[in-house]
């Protein structure tokens, strides 16, 4: 488990040994054929700053030999914003006085249907907030079976489950999952999650292992931009990144970043401020790092910051996103999560895009795919 | 220099021997010497199982040296798993050398025998050590299945050629979650230290030595080379610098500049 392996790890020492990366170790990091860790860290480092257009030309080269010129596009849906967390930087928090909604099945397919109704999306991603009792797995079961008809590629981000319960929920179509961490940062990760069940870290940050071992295809890491020092976060993602690379093998992984925005909610503001060119630079290092992962950026960002890295290294993205449940259709004024920045239309995103010399793709998966194929032995 | 870790044992060297093709015992044994190997591989069909004063293999025990006796000549893997049990019986070691090549003329590895015999004779409590393609989802395969190390070839086996695997071996490296000993085709040291600086765990010499004008010199010059890779591994290899001058002009990234 990936907690056993983080024991050993420092975030102190991490911080300290990218501070220390100098000129010739991201020289180093520039021309290696397979980056390490060690690498990665030196291209997110200070001393790679100077060479931000160096690692957009890479980031550019290594994305279009293994993408090609495309974006693939997704859309959340928001399935409830109950939650039993009290993550102090979240609209969704159980203290905060707001009216919670949970979907019901008939607002859930009306929810499917005015989707399909802004573009072809063909890749959902289902998002709850963390409430077992009342949006379980056999709530996420039931939202799986109602949106087989109108998609073909079916992720959740939810609270972290079992393995046998992943592997449950993948009878039921389930593709991917995605899991923030937040931060890795584990001396500092209850100052963010006091209470409820995603104060557990270990629970959380093992929950990939068991992802990977129900089979799960597609896995995504993501931290919180504005919790800690990014570059130890991005760094402990990138290992983390390795480390599941290692052990699940046949798993696809993606990774997000967002930014939290100073402002966004009333009442957290977030710690650290990651500047533009930074994110850039983030980006442009993972890419180099890691020439298949699927990098993602949602609409947290600006558009003008989506069109341009779009050609340089990122490979997916939502588009039209509205992060309360029931956004598209049943309740198009309760609260969100967090604010979106680029607020276009998916048509809009898409027109951008071609304009960019770049192809949407709406549809890479079929779900003919998930009745042949195999069930993959358990890994270790 | 990191010690190197199989199954739970250490290594101080990270050049492996084999034992065939020498011209004498006695030069076989005074190249294992000054290679300073800890790991010496040899072919079971070779000995004289009967005979616990096989003259071979008195040439080769030795308390620093483990020894790797290797199912060579099988040709899949019932045959390989009939081998290993001999094998184990005659030398008193779980540690195997699964080699099963039935194509008698370059000795290429059967990926789907090897595989199979691989998952068997882990659960037989082999310490399993397979010579293998430099295929890295075989390599993923082999060691799910429980394999110690996995040993892709450089190139075909007794060639020289150096590592014409070269872009495999370097996947197989990033994604291995157990050693990497590069096994075949290594022809000189220079060979052997390229393969170290790339990260492989160790490798196996075996032909580039045995007829080499001197194999003493020669066992020498691989152990040095072998522990000049590793160390310039270990130290992160300098680059060209060439491909990396800032740039003058930022027609990528200029939009990051703008308000």
């Amino acid at each position: 488990m990936f907690s056993d392996y983080l024991k050993d790890i420092s975030w102190e020492r991490t911080t300290e040994a990218i501070y220390s990366k100098t000129d010739a170790d991201v020289r180093r990091a520039l021309a290696a054929e397979h980056c390490t860790v060690d690498d990665f860290m030196a291209l997110i480092s200070p001393a790679a700053a100077p060479y931000l257009e160096t690692m957009a030309r890479l980031s550019r080269r290594y994305t279009e030999e293994r993408f090609g010129r495309t974006i693939s596009l997704f859309i959340p849906l928001y399935l409830t914003n109950s939650c039993t967390n009290s993550c102090v930087y979240c609209g969704f928090h159980i203290s905060n006085p707001m009216k919670r909604t949970i979907l019901t099945p008939e607002e859930i397919e009306n929810e499917y249907r005015a989707i399909k109704r802004l573009g072809p999306f063909e890749n959902l991603l289902l998002v709850t907030g963390e409430n077992p009792a009342l949006a379980g797995v056999d709530y996420i079961a039931r939202a799986l079976d109602l949106a087989k008809p109108y998609f073909s590629n079916l992720k959740i981000e939810i609270m972290p489950l079992k393995a046998e319960e992943y592997e449950r929920l993948t009878h039921h179509g389930l593709n991917g999952v995605i899991c923030f961490q937040e931060t890795y940062n584990r001396a500092r990760y209850n100052v963010y999650h006091p209470r409820g069940m995603k104060s557990r870290f270990e629970w959380r940050v093992d929950g990939f292992d068991r992802m990977g071992q129900a089979g799960v295809h597609s896995i995504g890491l993501g931290v919180l931009i504005g919790l800690e020092e990014w570059r130890t976060d991005v760094t402990m993602m990138a290992r983390h990144l390795r480390y599941l690379q290692k052990h699940y093998w046949r798993t696809k992984y993606s990774v997000n970043f967002p930014r939290m925005r100073p402002a966004e909610n009333e009442g957290f503001q977030p710690n650290v401020i990651m500047s533009d060119r930074e994110l850039a630079q983030a980006t442009f290092a993972m890419r180099i790092f890691d020439h298949d992962v699927d990098i993602s950026y949602s609409t947290r960002e600006p558009a003008a910051i989506r069109d341009h890295m779009a050609t340089l290294g990122v490979t997916t993205m939502s588009a039209e996103s509205k992060t309360d449940p029931g956004g598209y259709y049943s309740h198009p004024q309760a609260l969100e999560q967090f604010h979106v920045s680029d607020e276009r239309t998916a048509v809009e995103v898409e027109r951008a895009l071609k304009r960019l010399g770049r192809e949407p793709v709406w549809k890479d998966w079929d779900a003919s795919f998930d009745m042949m194929a195999p069930q993959h032995p358990a890994q270790p | 220099m990191e010690k190197l870790v199989i199954a739970g044992r250490e290594f101080g060297s990270r050049l492996f021997l084999g034992t065939g093709k020498f011209s004498s015992h006695t030069l076989m044994q005074q190249a294992i010497e000054a290679s300073r190997t800890e790991m010496v591989t040899v072919a079971m069909k070779r000995i004289e199982l009967e005979n616990s004063n096989d003259d071979m293999l008195q040439h080769i025990l030795r308390p620093d040296i483990t020894l790797l006796p290797n199912t060579s000549g099988v040709r899949n893997a019932e045959e390989a798993v009939f081998a290993a049990q001999m094998a184990r019986e005659a030398f008193g070691t779980p540690w195997l050398k699964l080699e099963i090549h039935p194509d008698p003329r370059y000795l290429l590895p059967d990926s789907v025998e090897t595989l199979k015999a691989t998952e068997r004779l882990v659960k037989m409590g082999f310490v399993v050590l397979p010579y293998c393609q430099a295929d890295p989802t075989l390599c993923k395969r082999l060691e799910e299945a429980g394999a110690a190390a996995v040993m892709p070839l450089g190139a075909p086996i007794g060639s020289n050629k150096g590592l014409r695997t070269r872009d495999f071996l370097g996947i197989i490296i990033e994604q291995a979650g157990v050693p990497v000993v590069v096994d075949a085709g290594i022809g000189a040291p220079s060979h052997a230290a390229e393969a170290m600086e790339m990260g492989a765990s160790a490798c196996l010499v075996n032909t580039a030595i045995a007829v080499a004008g001197d194999p003493v010199a020669m066992a020498e010059a691989f152990a040095s080379a072998v522990e000049a890779g590793r160390m310039a591994y270990e130290a992160g290899l300098g680059t060209v610098a060439e491909h990396f001058e800032a740039d003058a002009s930022s027609p990528l990234t200029a939009f990051l500049d703008e308000e």
